[in-house]
């Protein structure tokens, strides 16, 4: 009984060793990892800041963008906030002018090291571009709603 | 007592001016819509009180003059080719009259049906109508099944074979999807007219009128009520949003 009422104290300071020691061998592996990985290296896209909090846009950048291809698609609803167009010409990387066309760039870099496989650059276009011109048409042509059109 | 009845009223007088600030500035926008009410505002969706549609006048549409289908090609980028797997939006079609010879030219693409078969066929819900009458692919839930492709009966839609790179960052397409004619949907929605409409007026042949269907002020409805026009396949009663005149 006496060894078992003195234990109590021991065994606390044991005990904090023990987890000191733990903690301190799990986090050698880790730290290790950390060093030797390489994050992504974003290269800055044009303007200030991002349309939103940067944190929040790169948790919910999915789903604000799903969001988004369906109202444009379904309701016709052509805000520019979310568009994926706009990240494109903000986001376009200096040296292949696209999103997607290497490693560095700005879409492939996150999600290459990320894991997840993208598909968006099957159909739609990784580069800014331009609207295209055609030869035959005059531009200025009886517009189809007189008031404030082709201004987006 | 009287103080705070005093400071009641002047509560309310402050209330007051607040009220007819705030009605005042809804009635500035509400001015201001009302200029503006033919074009929408981006955050506006596609509204079912337009519908958009087209009128084909065939005895203006030029023998061989293929503009139409050019100015198509580079708003949508596609290649211009027109072997079984290339997609062609806009054809230019010839028909004869067997008996006297005589040969029509009209153009021929999506006729945006009011009850599309494309769309009552579609297993996902990716062919699809907009509000504003536009027949539309998803391409994000089309699983290439062309069902719709089978269904139409104007051989509108084309089926995209090959992988390709470089789109017009407006319009997107893909390999494994469906797709056809829309309208020009992102010239509609900035209050332009579609390419190919844009390219038979810069011709000078102006065979083409595109316009609201439902509003009657507008050029086409306009033309519409005082020609005769048919609808290609009139039997199979899909009441089509473009519709021909001389044929």
């Amino acid at each position: 009984m006496a060894r078992v009422a003195n234990l109590p104290g021991l065994g606390k300071w044991f005990r904090l060793a023990v987890c000191l020691g733990a903690v301190a061998f799990m986090a050698i592996p880790s730290m290790q990892a950390v060093a030797g990985v390489d994050l992504p290296k974003l290269e800055h896209g044009k303007g200030d800041k991002c349309v939103d909090e940067e944190d929040y846009i790169r948790r919910n950048h999915p789903d604000l963008l799903k969001h988004h291809r369906d109202d444009t698609l379904r309701k016709g609803i052509r805000t520019t906030k979310y568009s994926l167009r706009k990240c494109v010409e903000c986001h376009a990387g200096s040296k292949t002018g696209s999103v997607a066309s290497s490693k560095e760039d700005f879409c492939v870099a996150c999600h290459s090291y990320a894991g997840v496989k993208l598909d968006c650059w099957d159909c739609h276009a990784t580069k800014p571009g331009k609207r295209p011109v055609n030869q035959t048409a005059q531009p200025s042509l009886s517009p189809l709603m007189p008031s404030h059109g082709g201004s987006q | 007592m009287s103080d705070s009845m005093n400071t009641k009223q002047e509560d309310r007088r402050e209330f007051l001016k607040a009220g007819a600030l705030v009605a005042g500035v809804t009635l500035g926008p509400g001015v201001l819509f009302y200029g503006v009410a033919h074009s929408r505002a981006p955050e506006e969706g596609a509204s079912s009180n337009q519908r958009w549609g087209m009128l084909i006048d065939t005895t203006k549409c030029g023998d061989g003059c293929n503009d139409c289908v050019t100015a198509c090609n580079t708003e949508n980028g596609l290649s211009g080719h027109t072997g079984p797997q290339d997609s062609q939006w806009i054809r230019k079609v010839d028909i004869k009259d067997l008996r006297t010879g005589y040969v029509q030219s009209l153009p021929m693409m999506c006729q945006h049906c009011e009850n599309p078969p494309c769309v009552d066929v579609c297993p996902t819900g990716a062919s699809m109508k907009r509000a504003d009458g536009i027949v539309l692919v998803d391409r994000h839930s089309c699983i290439g099944c062309r069902y719709c492709m089978m269904a139409c009966p104007y051989k509108a839609r084309s089926f995209v074979h090959e992988p390709l790179t470089d789109q017009n960052p407006e319009v997107p397409r893909g390999k494994g999807c469906v797709e056809s004619c829309t309208f020009c949907v992102q010239r509609v929605d900035r209050g332009e007219q579609p390419a190919c409409v844009e390219a038979c007026d810069a011709k000078g042949h102006k065979a083409m009128i595109f316009g609201d269907l439902k509003d009657p002020e507008s050029e086409v409805s306009k033309a519409l009520k005082s020609t005769d026009s048919v609808e290609v396949r009139a039997d199979l009663a899909l009441n089509t949003g473009v519709r021909y005149q001389g044929i």
